[in-house]
């Protein structure tokens, strides 16, 4: 402390140089932590492959019109819901990639030698979005062209050049996601994993249904809120009552994202890892 | 000063780890951090790496708080108690993620861990490794940036002779380079091999701050074997002078409160023919155990809760 030391230590030769931490540094830790686990990269798989199949399925499924079809199989939209199983996938790997951090005590390294905590939170952000992104943008694609072109050989079907639908076929993979950064942020808030993923899927599946079906309209009004059925403005070709509009439903998503993210970020810094 | 902490208390919901700690780590030294199990030796361990912000208090590493360091991995090398590694992992791809938070390469990775002699599993997954092999990878991850400060909690925990032996000559050559070793173990005769210097908390207090040779004289007045043909008349005569006299058996007895030099003048004196006399070194067991009871009596009479190995 005081200004005057006494003596310096003997200047010994360091066997390696560091560099000060930064977010690129941090960024390139995390990148990795995300690559030398195979539960990441089976998960992204999975829901890639996933949202493929389903496409190519629905598309036979509904390659002829009949009255046993809901309105929401025949829309352009049908041959993404793929998504239902992605934002399950995505969503346990956003938690995942966060909460098995603190459930193997990988935090307290994780910390110690990134001590300002929050490039680590935005390290393991852009992380998550570009790993996602580059995933499951083009298998929301190729989702759609599979799909429709399945469907083109007995009807009319859609394509990427038709209105609005470049905003579906992009807003699915936009929303898986946002998902998965919701399911990230509920890791860093809840920490261990089975509360984490318990809380996730309270807020996108259980929550949702229980103010959408059972609360009568003033549930509604609140279910429509929730990031699912935000999403499903701008997800599903079909817009039905109770759903936000596409704009206010993309806004509201990113609302959930930015303010999980900022919890997450306060979180991290007032409490004991 | 290395190490500074200042009145440092962390209290959590249920209890007080820490209690108004204050210490100095110095550089050169290696410095023993000593106390029952729950005595808060972890959490302050936990406190000076930022895991953990003091209630009250302050801990800064070479005059700063460790989180305001620019190169952390650099300034402090941590092996801390609970394993911190993901078990999925293989223990090269763990270092690397660590290595690259300070931009350190692959090569300094590979040398880490020939190091500490993981060679052969570095590929492996962690989850299965033995604690020995657990506490290699640790010791590695602490050793990446080569740094100013090591703190190790139970560093030897699990090793085998030849890791025991390896530990003690790195840390051994790591203070004698000017750098500063913080060490807790429960193996009090490694720590007595090990360490120059003692910190000993209990209850999350301070109990004492000291050398090492200090601490082990600290543990009462050395005792003094004496045997003589005519050790009752011996006994007689140094009984006036002695703090205790425990008398062994018909041709020996053991005093406190004088030296064998006062003795062996004595009894030449008297002509009184000694056998043997020999002072009995403390060990730092021996204090330890003294220390740490005292401080269980002096804070409840019932012992029972309290854990000691």
């Amino acid at each position: 402390m005081s200004v005057t030391a006494p003596a310096s230590p003997p200047i010994r030769h360091r066997a390696v140089e560091s560099q000060p931490v930064t977010l690129h540094s941090a960024i390139a830790s995390e990148w990795v932590k995300f690559r030398s686990l195979r539960s990441g990269a089976f998960m992204l798989a999975g829901a890639a492959i996933g949202m493929v199949a389903i496409g190519m399925i629905v598309g036979w499924n509904t390659r002829k019109i009949s009255p046993s079809l809901d309105p929401e199989d025949i829309v352009a939209s049908a041959v993404l819901q793929g998504y239902y199983l992605g934002q399950l996938l995505l969503g346990s790997l956003g938690v995942l990639f966060v909460s098995a951090e603190y459930s193997t005590g990988m935090i307290r390294s994780t910390m110690a030698a990134v001590p300002r905590r929050i490039p680590v939170l935005l390290a393991k952000f852009v992380v998550f979005v570009t790993a996602t992104s580059i995933t499951i943008l083009p298998s929301c694609v190729i989702a759609f062209v599979a799909g429709q072109g399945i469907i083109s050989r007995t009807r009319t079907s859609y394509s990427l050049g038709d209105p609005g639908v470049l905003r579906l076929v992009l807003g699915t993979g936009f929303y898986l996601v946002c998902i998965g950064v919701i399911g990230a942020s509920c890791g860093w808030l809840v920490r261990n994993t089975p509360g984490a993923l318990v809380t996730y899927f309270a807020i996108i599946l259980v929550l949702p249904g229980i103010f959408g079906n059972v609360l009568g309209n003033w549930g509604k009004d609140i279910a429509q809120y929730f990031p699912s059925e935000a999403g499903r403005s701008f997800v599903s070709g079909l817009h039905l009552p109770y759903t936000l509009s596409t704009w206010a439903g993309f806004t509201v998503l990113i609302a959930w994202v930015v303010i999980g993210l900022a919890a997450s970020a306060f979180s991290l810094r007032q409490r004991d890892i | 000063m290395v190490i500074e902490a200042q009145h440092v208390t962390k209290r959590y919901a249920d209890k007080v780890a820490v209690d108004d700690l204050s210490f100095i780590v110095r550089p050169g030294l290696v410095t023993g951090f000593l106390g029952p199990n729950g005595a808060g030796k972890s959490t302050t361990m936990r406190m000076i790496l930022g895991l953990d912000a003091p209630t009250k208090g302050t801990i800064t590493v070479n005059g700063r708080a460790f989180s305001e360091h620019a190169r952390p991995l650099q300034e402090v090398g941590a092996l801390l108690e609970a394993r911190g590694v993901h078990p999925g992992r293989s223990a090269r791809n763990h270092l690397l993620a660590m290595a690259a938070t300070a931009g350190i390469g692959a090569a300094r990775v590979d040398e880490v861990i020939d190091m500490v002699g993981l060679s052969d599993v570095a590929t492996k997954r962690v989850g299965a490794f033995s604690l020995g092999m657990g506490q290699r990878l640790g010791i590695a991850s602490a050793l990446i940036a080569d740094p100013d400060v090591l703190i190790l909690d139970e560093p030897v925990n699990g090793l085998d002779p030849d890791g025991v032996r390896w530990i003690r000559n790195l840390l051994r050559g790591f203070a004698d380079e000017g750098r500063t070793v913080f060490l807790s173990s429960h193996l009090m005769s490694e720590m007595a091999l090990t360490a120059d210097h003692v910190i000993v908390i209990g209850r999350g207090r301070l109990l004492r701050d000291q050398s090492m040779a200090d601490f082990i004289a600290s543990a009462g007045a050395s005792v003094v074997r004496v045997r003589s043909p005519e050790a009752g008349r011996l006994a007689d005569i140094l009984r006036p002078h002695a703090t205790m006299i425990d008398i062994v058996d018909e041709g020996t007895f053991e005093l406190e409160g004088l030296t064998s030099d006062d003795i062996g003048i004595a009894a030449a004196a008297a002509q009184i023919t000694l056998f043997e006399l020999a002072t009995q070194a403390g060990s730092l067991e021996e204090a330890y155990m003294v220390l740490t009871e005292q401080a269980v009596d002096f804070r409840t009479h019932n012992t029972s809760g309290w854990e000691q190995q």
